[in-house]
């Protein structure tokens, strides 16, 4: 294997893996961010006890999010040297207003919240995790400012043989990064959310847990209230982002679609079977003028076919294959739609028992919602799946090559060494995290009477560092 | 040029911030299988740097984002030509990161002792790790006429740079135990005290060692010359020295003031002795990475100096706030639980 090939995996590997705690810390912190204020506000232990319950597994997930996100500051010098010499001129900027504005931010205020439980007044304590939240977004926000940035490159110039910025406010006006952000964070609290309805499911489940019924009833409430929400907004979010890729990326969803041909009005392919090699279906199942109607709001209008912007890429850019890989940007985009509208149901229909008080007479569903906690993770993968491959063959579109990015001093097999590492460790920490988040979820939940009781005994390091 | 000189001094303002704060958890980290003879014992040396060593970590990251801005050269033949040492360094934060947050979650004897050692490997690898980057900084390395590192992986670890690697982990060990007899009380401080006289021989001696032959390796050391730059690593060498008075009269404060200027002047001196280079080439001197050649255009310094300028003086002062919140030495009671 080459070593362009092999840096690719390994980002696309980390990458992956490192926003798979991403979007649930970005929803837990809003989901706890309730949680506290509801304390703080009501004075009722029950929430008290909550925010612990969820704020211990926020951790562990954090945590996680946290190492593997190391990785990612520095694999843009290490793996794609001449990638960050290129256009680092105007991709470094957000990615250290990043640290120095967010993650700055995030861990001082997830230490005073997680060690000041005890030594700070209620409110500033409520202060701390409003703050990680707003920090968990900002970072969000200026990472996908730099994502933008490469999906819709603006407010640069080529000048002494690189990509210089002329304009900062663009970056962080560019269109994309506004229809990307909103979907993100609604992508974020959906995933927060289904976690914490589908382990109350669990808990509300078991014998065990009768005492605990209002504590996990509570939890449900607020977990299926902000998974309906979530999962309304980022299917809406989504839906814009699409319609605006139409027209601004366009070569990225006529892949998504499979779409060959120019076509006015474009059907809707729901599955198709392919030969991706002559461009031709095999077998499809459409709906007549669908896409126009999705792209459009309007049954007629013409979508670009990947034929047509083949030839006009060639005629702008000059020779070369310009065409995303269609089967994965197909399959992931129908995968994370699927999804999208699956978490819309499923938390409309959880939410519905829940308020008729019927929700724990169906433990089918129950368990369907436990196993729903998977649902946004895959969404979350196939999306970003769908927009970085979607982007190919291109780093930063219409400017730099994803071959021309690479490290060209970093060997075959130094890269071989650093992904096989980098899996053994990776898939260790997924083990040792599963084991715990699962273990966590099975806890008793935390009293105040409990806490006294231990902290009067000997084992009172029981849970500390 | 000015824009150059102000983002090359807050970088190393930002290096010397993530030595100095990062430098005394990586000690505790690399102590605390051996300070601590219990697990209470090893819960409290973990708490002392609890709420922090994340944000301390965070100054890394900092420079890192900061170098891609300021310097995407330096950034990108650094940390590709130093592959297989980032790789390592980065392989030792991750499974540090998860030992000490992971160490608490479950209670385990087992468990608790495998997080320990994993703690210690994971604190112990990176002290060594920046000391091949910084000496071979110093030393130069082979970069060509296009800013790529042509050299192999393994001649970064050469003996003076191993030397120097070995200097920096005692001396963030020394870090640590400073900082643990000032953050504990009873037993554990007085075996940390005790841990920083045991240190502090070796590294003096080592840093002895590196410094001579870098001496007569480099014409570096010879940029000081005769003007009053060289009082920096004078006045280093001093409060290294003057360590043992302060532990032996068991004042936790002021040695812990004195390990931290020795950490800052001796970024402090690295960054003086390469300035105006950031990487200095052993091919050709025509092929140095310099603060003008590995530059962003004037605008992105511009943008970037008016971001640091507004946010800089926030991160310092909710920073402090955080270690003024928990200014207490830690001890069994005051743990704190999650």
């Amino acid at each position: 294997m080459d070593a362009l090939l092999l840096a690719r995996l390994q980002f696309a590997s980390t990458i992956i893996y490192h926003f798979l705690f991403v979007p649930l810390t970005l929803g837990l912190s809003i989901l706890l961010v309730i949680m506290e204020t509801l304390y703080v506000h009501t004075g009722k232990e029950v929430y008290r006890n909550m925010t612990k319950f969820w704020g211990k597994m926020f951790l562990i997930n954090f945590a996680m999010g946290v190492v593997t996100g190391l990785v990612q500051e520095f694999q843009f010098g290490m793996n794609w040297s001449e990638y960050s010499r290129f256009v680092g001129d105007v991709f470094g900027a957000p990615l250290a207003v990043e640290a120095l504005l967010a993650f700055f931010m995030e861990s001082t205020f997830l230490g005073i919240w997680v060690f000041g439980w005890d030594r700070l007044p209620k409110k500033i304590h409520l202060a701390a995790i409003y703050l990680v939240a707003l920090a968990s977004h900002l970072s969000a926000f200026w990472i996908l400012s730099a994502n933008a940035f490469m999906q819709q490159p603006t407010g640069f110039v080529i000048r002494n043989g690189r990509a210089e910025m002329t304009n900062f406010f663009a970056l962080i006006t560019n269109g994309r990064l506004w229809v990307q952000f909103p979907h993100v964070v609604a992508g974020g609290l959906v995933t927060g959310a289904f976690f914490v309805a589908g382990i109350s499911a669990y808990r509300l489940l078991k014998k065990r847990d009768e005492h605990n019924t209002e504590f996990f009833t509570r939890s449900a409430r607020i977990g299926l209230t902000m998974a309906l929400i979530g999962g309304i907004a980022v299917s809406l979010f989504g839906h814009i982002q699409g319609q605006y890729s139409t027209v601004h990326s366009p070569m990225k969803m006529a892949a998504a679609e499979a779409l060959w041909n120019t076509e006015d009005p474009a059907p809707l392919s729901l599955f198709k079977v392919a030969n991706t090699q002559e461009h031709k279906d095999l077998f499809s199942i459409d709906i007549p003028a669908g896409l126009s109607f999705m792209s459009y709001n309007s049954f007629d209008g013409k979508v670009q076919g990947l034929n047509q912007l083949q030839a006009e890429y060639v005629k702008q850019y000059g020779p070369g294959n310009y065409i995303p890989p269609v089967f994965i940007t197909y399959w992931s985009f129908r995968v994370m739609v699927g999804a999208g509208m699956a978490m819309v149901a499923i938390a409309g229909l959880g939410l519905f028992l829940l308020n008729k008080r019927r929700f724990t007479q169906y433990p089918k569903l129950m368990m369907l919602m436990v196993a729903s906690i998977a649902i946004p993770f895959v969404a979350n993968t196939m999306g970003w799946i769908l927009t970085e491959m979607g982007r190919q063959p291109w780093l930063v579109f219409g400017v730099l090559k994803t071959d021309a990015g690479v490290s060209p001093n970093v060997s075959a097999g130094m890269i071989l060494f650093s992904l096989s590492a980098f899996i053994a460790v990776y898939a260790a920490l997924a083990v040792v995290d599963g084991w715990l988040l699962v273990r966590t979820a099975k806890q008793d939940v935390p009293t105040l009477e409990a806490e006294k009781a231990a902290s009067e005994e000997e084992n009172v390091l029981q849970g500390a560092y | 040029m000015s824009l150059q000189i102000t983002w090359f001094v807050l970088i190393m303002v930002l290096f010397a911030g993530f030595f100095l704060l990062e430098g005394f958890d990586f000690g505790v980290g690399m102590l605390l299988p051996f300070l601590g003879r219990n697990n209470v014992e090893r819960s409290t040396i973990l708490s002392s740097v609890g709420p922090f060593w994340d944000a301390n970590e965070v100054w890394l990251i900092t420079a890192g984002g900061a170098m891609l801005a300021a310097f995407p050269n330096w950034y990108a033949t650094l940390f590709s030509g130093f592959y297989l040492v980032f790789i390592l360094l980065l392989l030792s934060l991750i499974v540090r990161g998860a030992a000490f947050e992971f160490r608490g979650k479950h209670n385990s004897p087992r468990w608790r002792r495998t997080w320990d050692w994993l703690a210690f490997v994971g604190s112990t690898l990176p002290g060594f790790l920046w000391g091949i980057v910084v000496a071979n900084m110093l030393l130069g390395v082979p970069i060509d006429a296009h800013m790529h590192y042509v050299g192999t992986p393994w001649q970064l670890f050469n003996p003076k740079a191993i030397i120097a690697g070995l200097a920096f982990t005692l001396m963030f060990a020394l870090h640590g135990a400073v900082f643990l007899s000032l953050k504990t009380e009873h037993k554990l401080m007085e075996r940390s005290f005790k841990a920083a006289l045991l240190l502090w021989l070796p590294t003096v001696i080592l840093a002895a060692i590196f410094i001579g032959g870098l001496y007569m390796a480099s014409p570096i050391v010879h940029n000081f010359g005769s003007d009053l730059r060289v009082l920096t690593p004078i006045v280093g060498g001093l409060a290294l020295l003057l360590i043992p008075v302060m532990v032996l009269l068991r004042r936790s404060g002021m040695a812990f003031i004195l390990t931290s200027v020795t950490v800052l002047l001796t970024t402090l001196t690295v960054a003086m002795a390469i300035f105006p280079n950031v990487l200095i080439s052993s091919l050709n001197p025509a092929w140095n990475l310099n603060i003008i050649n590995a530059s962003s255009s004037p605008y992105t310094l511009t943008v970037m100096s008016w971001i640091a300028l507004t946010c800089v003086p926030f991160v310092l002062a909710y920073q402090a706030w955080n270690y003024w919140v928990f200014r207490k030495r830690v001890s069994v009671h005051t743990l704190s639980h999650h």
